[in-house]
């Protein structure tokens, strides 16, 4: 069903911030402790480019139906 | 601002006042411009009309080209000048035909003028065209040869009479009358054949054939009994004449021989001196033969005048058989003639021959009688010496004496002496006498040489006259061959000509025979042929009908056939059609109905043959026919959550589709206050394809029912919201057309069950 496609790419969408955002904590976290001694901004900056990732591939994600392909453009 | 508006005010009256300042020596360029214009166009116009008055041709070309110019040259020159048509058509034929005729009128007037002073025929006689050609010849003849060529003459124009019959010249005939008469009469003797056609000639009319042969047969016979009369006498007479001429020479030769003999005799008995008994015998027969002579003499003279007249009846006749102018009776003519003239020569030749012996015997007998009268004489002196001794004194040489003798001798001797004297004195006259003689000899030979010569002559001239006859009758007998050859040849002619004319005659009278028999053929034939054509016609009229009829009746039948087929066939796809609509029925609040294959397939089966059926069975959609469709109240509860999220989705598409546009729209969707259902308006218009007014249309639609309607709005939608309707709008469609179809299969169906149910 093309109006449950939405709802299934939401639900993507929140599940893969989720995991970056995440992954991005985590890592932050991780280097912030061991290499810059616990200062804020590896996690911050994890948790930001985690979720700006997850930003991204949920943008991706949700245009992808509009991205002109390369193979499109040929036949054209 | 007002600086302009002062300005303005002020420049206006300097340009008006320049304008008049201007104007007066504007105005004298102005004028002489204006008389130049008017000078030059009042010359062009009036050296057109000048001109155009002087020709009328150039007149005629301004008319045309220039409008309105020709009511101007009306006025000013006058109508056009009229039309030059020519009108020399006049027909000068009747004038050479007038002359021709004249002519002919002349020539033919001056014809009969030069032909009558040749008394010939007219030429208007010209039907007979030979004829008059060789009319002219003989009848020129008749006036310079006699009575010959009259006779030619007569017999040419008593023929030409005979071929213009068949012509018609009843007009001519008085005037050919004429000359005829005319050239009869001058050369016309009393004959038969002329009396027979005088009064002919009056009463011409156009014999007929018959007419003209009985006459000709009447003339040959007429002729031909003249002929037999003619030569009947000439041959009597001739006979006669030869016999009596034959007797007369016959008379006269032996009148010749009688008197030859008597005078043979007579000198015999002069000069023989027999005893007297013989000498008596000798007298006797002297006698005798003198009267032998006499009677001969005198029946030969009878004879003679016999057959003089006879000769001369036999002239009369001949003369007349001349005078009957029979041709054919010619050479006896000539024949009689030749005899006559030859009998003439011989009785001629006979009575010389008697006349010389005549005269002949009257030289001995005049001798004879001298001597006789000598010796009468010397008898009488004899007797006077010698009284005694009378008549037989030679009887007497023994009686005589002495005396007698002495005397006797002396009278001898006297008388010798008396002879000689006198044959002195003859010897004397004789020269005399001889002369005289001869004289008269002479005399008598010129009148005897005259009257020979004369006979002669006449003879002569006899025979010339015969022999002319002679050549006369031989020549008119070539010339009449000629002329017969002629005729012949002309009748020949005619013949051929006849021949010809009637073939041709034949020739066209058998065409006309042919055509009209082709014709009524043909007529017989077309009647004919129409009349079997018409009986065909009815036939297969009739024919037609009856197969028209047939022909229905077993349509009837097969179309009741056909129409209880149909009927059934009818009957089966509307049930099947009803099976499909149930199975339609079986749709679930959420499932699709059962696959439609097997109720569509036997609608396939039911109308096998049907092509519309089978067309809209196959047009069937695959999807419905596998999965089945959707039905509408399914539809109908699935669309609000597509309309949720379609109004959620409303700003994304192509050029927006970010995180922060989905945000966005999801604002929107949720600040967006509306009517959840608008009336449709009948046409929409652009500002209509809002994705909410749409998905108010919609839902309006949907509400009513009208899934179509719905769908029709929904495909409007566009971007994002769109895609998010795309599966639903795809079941829409799908249960739209299954329905579609299937609504016109039983609407078909019911149309068939319909057509083929039979009104009772």
């Amino acid at each position: 069903m093309s109006e449950k496609e939405l709802g299934q790419k939401w639900d993507r969408c929140l599940a893969d911030c989720a995991i970056k955002v995440g992954a991005g904590l985590g890592l932050g976290i991780v280097f912030s402790v061991i290499f810059f001694k616990r200062r804020t901004l590896p996690i911050a900056f994890g948790t930001g480019v985690g979720l700006g990732m997850a930003y991204s591939n949920c943008q991706n994600d949700l245009s992808s139906p509009y991205l002109l392909h390369s193979n499109t453009t040929k036949e054209q | 601002v007002s600086k302009c508006v002062c300005g303005k005010v002020a420049v206006h009256p300097l340009q008006h006042c320049r304008r008049y300042a201007s104007a007066g020596n504007s105005g004298s360029a102005a004028g002489k411009i204006v008389a130049a214009s008017l000078l030059t166009v009042g010359g062009g116009l009036g050296g057109t009309i000048l001109y155009a008055k002087w020709d009328p041709k150039f007149r005629a070309n301004i008319e045309k080209s220039v409008p309105y110019s020709d009511q101007l040259f009306e006025m000013t020159l006058g109508p056009p000048p009229p039309q030059f048509v020519p009108l020399q058509k006049k027909p000068v034929k009747v004038e050479p035909l007038q002359i021709s005729s004249v002519s002919e009128a002349s020539k033919d007037s001056k014809q009969p003028k030069a032909k009558g002073k040749a008394k010939d025929k007219q030429p208007e006689a010209a039907p007979v065209e030979p004829k008059p050609a060789i009319d002219e010849t003989p009848a020129q003849s008749p006036q310079t040869i006699e009575e010959a060529s009259a006779e030619a003459a007569h017999i040419i124009s008593a023929m030409s009479e005979v071929p213009s019959v068949p012509a018609p010249v009843t007009s001519y005939e008085p005037a050919t009358a004429e000359p005829e008469a005319q050239t009869l009469s001058p050369g016309q003797p009393a004959a038969e054949c002329c009396s027979e056609c005088a009064p002919d000639e009056h009463a011409l009319k156009e014999r007929p054939v018959e007419e003209v042969s009985a006459r000709l047969a009447q003339q040959d016979q007429a002729e031909q009994d003249a002929l037999a009369a003619l030569s009947a006498d000439l041959e009597d007479a001739l006979g006669v004449s030869a016999k009596l001429t034959l007797q007369a020479i016959g008379a006269q030769e032996v009148a010749l021989s009688a008197i030859g003999k008597h005078t043979h005799k007579l000198r015999e008995a002069m000069d023989s001196e027999d005893p007297p008994d013989k000498k008596s015998a000798q007298w006797r027969e002297l006698e005798d033969a003198l009267s032998d002579r006499t009677r001969t003499v005198d029946q030969a003279g009878q004879a003679l005048l016999q057959a003089k007249e006879q000769l001369e009846k036999l002239r009369v006749v001949i003369d007349s058989a001349k005078g009957s102018k029979i041709e054919s009776a010619r050479p006896q003519i000539l024949a009689a003639e030749e005899n006559l003239h030859s009998m003439i020569v011989d009785l001629d030749k006979v009575v010389t021959k008697v006349q010389a012996a005549q005269s002949e015997a009257k030289i001995v007998s005049q001798y004879s009688e001298l001597v006789n009268e000598a010796k009468v004489q010397f008898q009488r002196e004899l007797s006077s010496i010698t009284p005694e001794v009378q008549a037989n004194w030679k009887g007497l040489t023994g009686k005589l004496s002495a005396d007698d003798l002495n005397s006797l001798i002396a009278h001898a001797h006297r008388r010798i002496d008396q002879l000689n004297r006198e044959l002195a004195e003859q010897r004397v006259r004789e020269q005399i006498r001889i002369e005289a003689a001869l004289e008269q000899q002479k005399q008598e030979h010129q009148r005897a040489v005259d009257q020979a010569v004369s006979t002669a002559l006449q003879h002569n001239r006899e025979e010339l006259r015969l022999d002319q006859e002679k050549k006369v009758h031989e020549v008119r007998e070539v010339m009449e061959a000629e002329m017969r050859t002629q005729l012949r040849r002309q009748a020949a002619a005619h013949t051929d000509h006849l021949r010809d004319v009637l073939k041709v005659q034949e020739h066209e009278l058998r065409e006309e025979a042919q055509e009209n028999m082709n014709s009524k053929l043909m007529e017989q034939e077309t009647n004919y042929r129409r009349l079997a054509q018409e009986q065909l016609d009815a036939f297969t009229l009739d024919m037609n009908s009856a197969y028209a009829r047939l022909k229905g009746i077993e349509e009837a039948i097969d179309s009741h056939v056909i129409a209880e087929e149909e009927a059934r066939q009818a009957h089966q796809l509307w049930l099947s059609v009803e099976a499909l609509n149930y199975t339609l029925k079986t749709a679930a609040a959420d499932s699709p109905t059962e696959p439609l294959e097997d109720a569509v397939r036997a609608i396939k089966e039911s109308c096998a043959e049907n092509e519309f059926a089978q067309a809209l069975a196959t047009a069937l959609p695959e999807e419905s026919l596998s999965r089945g469709v959707y039905s509408e109240a399914s539809l109908r509860a699935r669309f609000y959550g597509v309309r949720r999220m379609a109004r959620r989705v409303a700003l994304i598409d192509e050029t927006r589709n970010s995180l922060y546009q989905y945000f966005l729209s999801y604002l929107q969707s949720v600040l967006l206050f509306e009517k959840e259902q608008e009336a449709p308006p009948v046409k929409l218009a652009p500002q209509d394809l809002d994705t909410f007014k749409l998905l108010a249309y919609a839902t309006y639609s949907i509400e009513r029912g009208d899934l179509e309607l719905a769908a029709k709005f929904i495909n409007q939608l566009r971007g994002e919201s769109r895609r998010v309707a795309q599966d639903w709008l795809k079941e829409a469609r799908l249960t739209l057309e299954t329905k579609q179809v299937i609504s016109l299969l039983s609407a078909y169906a019911n149309a068939v069950g319909l057509g083929t149910t039979q009104a009772p």
